[in-house]
């Protein structure tokens, strides 16, 4: 994929770029929101990671000339403005996506990930297919090979949002955000109990094993464990 | 008066009777009329019990002289005395009288022998039917003179009488005056102080119970209770400025740590991707480990923030029923590991007026307590209803409870109790719960739940 990181602090920048480079993609990186919207209106990026608090163009107004100029990359914001309060503000300016600084850098890539297959022209699927894992939306039927699988409604969503997302990371946070639709912090990883729960029913008795626990990130959904130690 | 008032008044003065001003006003009007009394009696002595002692000592002196003429010169000359005395007697106080044995008079003033019996040392009172007509109090000294004639000396005491009735109707008004007075200035004095103290303990009692603004009131007469009020305002002022700056430190700490502390864990996590086998694992339970210590820290400044108010709060109505159930729905796989029953109970539409994900949080942090605390095998009973002008939310357990003298303390930060340290947890959890609560003008309250404990969210209804 190919990137623009818009960031004013040097290290966070430097980081967010070793990193993603690291991760297989190319990275281009301003340091204010005057370069970072010329990059963005200028050429052609996969994907958008924008700084709330920018010199000389604030995040906010780049975002919104952006999307003024008709621009749809996906743009993922940082902010180390507060927490799920400040989120609305920078989804409403067009946003696709909001992190609050400082970050896990799974919590970034998977997060980044996500947002590039939402770009994905998903057309009208109505069965969602992992391996021989079936997920019919239509009939809310799930099947493995020939066998039938009973869920329970969340347990449904919580899939259905694993196999939209198949073979990316994703971390227990988007994963609250979106099956569960609640921004907190869980004391207890209740996620985990829900995830083992569903992994039982999916994985139990079937080769191979496609739910895959992605340590200190979260989560994947592939055919291949991809050496992520599951 | 309607029964709760007069209860209310009864409560009053009994408050009243018992502050320790009035036990000291009771204390010195007693002191008070016992001097007064002694001072009275030395008073009545000496006036009104010297003229009874002279009367007395006439009365004697007289009867002595007249008996002498008796024994020297015989009955005639008494009877010549007699008359000449009362001829000479110009007060006209003086009453004589010389009877036979059958009391027949032989001489003297009075008509006849007074029929009350005289007194073992020869006193009698009696009253006087004088010759015009006015009966007046007499006292009399009676004496035989022997072959059965006796004589009665005796003097009109009716001045002597007014004097004394005057004397005790003073002393009467007297008493009766210092102790309305004393009481009267008891109570008023003890009421003035019972407000007073009254107003420093209600106030006190506030602060103890959380709200540590409040201060206690200052009149401005500079007495005594001012200075108090204005020292202890002082020191709640210092002892304010100093948990300010406790909580701010802890604060600071929490916000300056995150950064470096999540750069360090991002360092890590992109390490263990190109380290060996052998030391990737190290690393990532050294990243889980750095994500404990970030959410805590994320925690505290939550907490942080909506405790100064710059926590910018999405208010919505929500149905605290929905949010319950969903709660419950995301614990319940956790409560069944535990082999815990969840029950949710939802009363009708409890409808709040609130942050739907802050009030996510605190349900979840309650339930999240209570199924960390509950033994095997028990049951997590959720509860919510509309009562009155607020939704109360109630969540029961069945693990150890909390003492009553550490209720207060549990929803400060970083409070652990003793039984619960070897629990997986922050402690701050309930002090979170607390600031929503307090946030959505509502409060978190605990209770016995016998065994266990029953912690109650109160949210003002929408």
């Amino acid at each position: 994929m190919h990137l623009l990181v818009v960031e004013d602090d040097r290290d966070t920048r430097e980081f967010i770029r070793n990193g993603l480079v690291q991760a297989g993609h190319s990275v281009d990186t301003a340091a204010n929101g005057r370069d970072g919207l010329f990059a963005a209106t200028t050429q052609q990026f996969d994907l958008v990671v924008l700084d709330r608090m920018l010199p000389e163009v604030d995040g906010l107004t780049v975002l919104r000339t952006l999307r003024a100029s008709g621009s749809r990359v996906p743009v993922l914001l940082l902010s180390a403005l507060g927490e799920v309060d400040q989120r609305v503000a920078g989804l409403r300016a067009g946003a696709d996506d909001y992190l609050v600084k400082p970050f896990a850098f799974s919590e970034l890539e998977a997060r980044i990930e996500a947002l590039s297959r939402r770009t994905a022209p998903e057309g009208p699927t109505t069965v969602l297919k992992v391996g021989d894992l079936e997920l019919d939306l239509m009939t809310r039927g799930v099947k493995r090979g020939e066998t039938a699988i009973e869920l329970q409604p969340r347990e449904f969503r919580l899939l259905e949002y694993l196999m939209r997302h198949a073979g990316q990371v994703v971390t227990r946070t988007m994963l609250l955000e979106h099956v569960w639709d609640y921004h907190f912090d869980p004391q207890t990883n209740v996620i985990d109990v829900h995830v083992s729960r569903l992994r039982a029913k999916i994985d139990k008795g079937f080769e191979p094993p496609l739910l895959h626990t992605v340590r200190g990130a979260g989560y994947r959904l592939a055919i291949e464990s991809g050496g992520d130690g599951a | 008066m309607a029964p709760e008032a007069s209860r209310s008044l009864a409560a009053r003065c009994g408050a009243l009777l018992r502050t320790s001003t009035f036990q000291l006003t009771l204390f010195y009007t007693g002191l008070f009329s016992l001097s007064a009394a002694l001072l009275a009696m030395f008073f009545y002595w000496s006036t009104i019990g010297l003229l009874v002692r002279e009367t007395d000592a006439t009365l004697k002196a007289e009867i002595t002289g007249l008996a002498e003429q008796y024994i020297e010169h015989g009955l005639e000359r008494l009877v010549q005395v007699i008359v000449h005395r009362i001829r000479n007697d110009q007060s006209g106080a003086m009453i004589y009288l010389f009877a036979t044995r059958d009391n027949q008079p032989l001489a003297g003033n009075l008509l006849e022998w007074p029929r009350i019996e005289a007194d073992v040392d020869g006193w009698v009172e009696f009253t006087h039917h004088r010759a015009d007509g006015r009966d007046v109090p007499a006292r009399a000294r009676v004496y035989l003179l022997g072959d059965g004639l006796h004589l009665l000396v005796g003097r009109n005491i009716e001045q002597l009488r007014q004097l004394k009735q005057v004397f005790n109707r003073a002393l009467l008004l007297g008493v009766g005056v210092i102790f309305v007075l004393a009481t009267g200035g008891g109570l008023l004095m003890s009421n003035r102080m019972l407000k007073r103290v009254g107003a420093m303990t209600a106030a006190t009692g506030d602060i103890i119970a959380g709200q540590l603004d409040r201060r206690l009131e200052i009149r401005g007469v500079g007495d005594e209770f001012d200075e108090l009020a204005s020292r202890v305002n002082i020191m709640l002022d210092r002892l304010q400025a100093l948990l300010a700056t406790v909580r701010h430190v802890s604060d600071n700490i929490a916000h300056d740590l995150r950064t470096p502390l999540t750069r360090l864990r991002n360092r890590i996590e992109l390490a263990a991707r190109e380290a060996p086998e052998a030391l990737r694992d190290e690393l990532e339970a050294s990243v889980e480990d750095a994500d404990q210590l970030l959410a805590t820290f994320a925690a505290l400044l939550r907490i942080a923030r909506i405790e100064s108010g710059s926590y910018d709060a999405e208010v919505e109505v929500l149905d605290l029923g929905t949010l319950i159930n969903d709660a419950n729905e995301l614990y319940l796989g956790v409560a069944q590991d535990k082999q815990l029953s969840l029950q949710a109970e939802v009363h009708g539409q409890p409808l709040v007026r609130g942050d739907r994900n802050l009030l996510f949080q605190a349900l979840t942090n309650l339930l999240d307590n209570a199924i960390k605390h509950s033994p095997a095998g028990a049951v997590v009973k959720v509860d919510v209803r509309t009562a009155g002008p607020d939704v109360v939310v109630e969540v029961r357990d069945a693990g150890p409870g909390i003492p009553l003298e550490e209720r207060e303390r549990v929803t400060q930060r970083f409070t652990r109790l003793d039984q619960s340290r070897s629990l997986p947890g922050s402690g701050l959890g309930l002090s979170l719960v607390k600031a929503v609560a307090e946030l959505h003008k509502g409060s978190l309250g605990f209770s016995d739940n016998a065994p266990g404990l029953c912690a109650s969210l109160r949210l003002p209804a929408a």
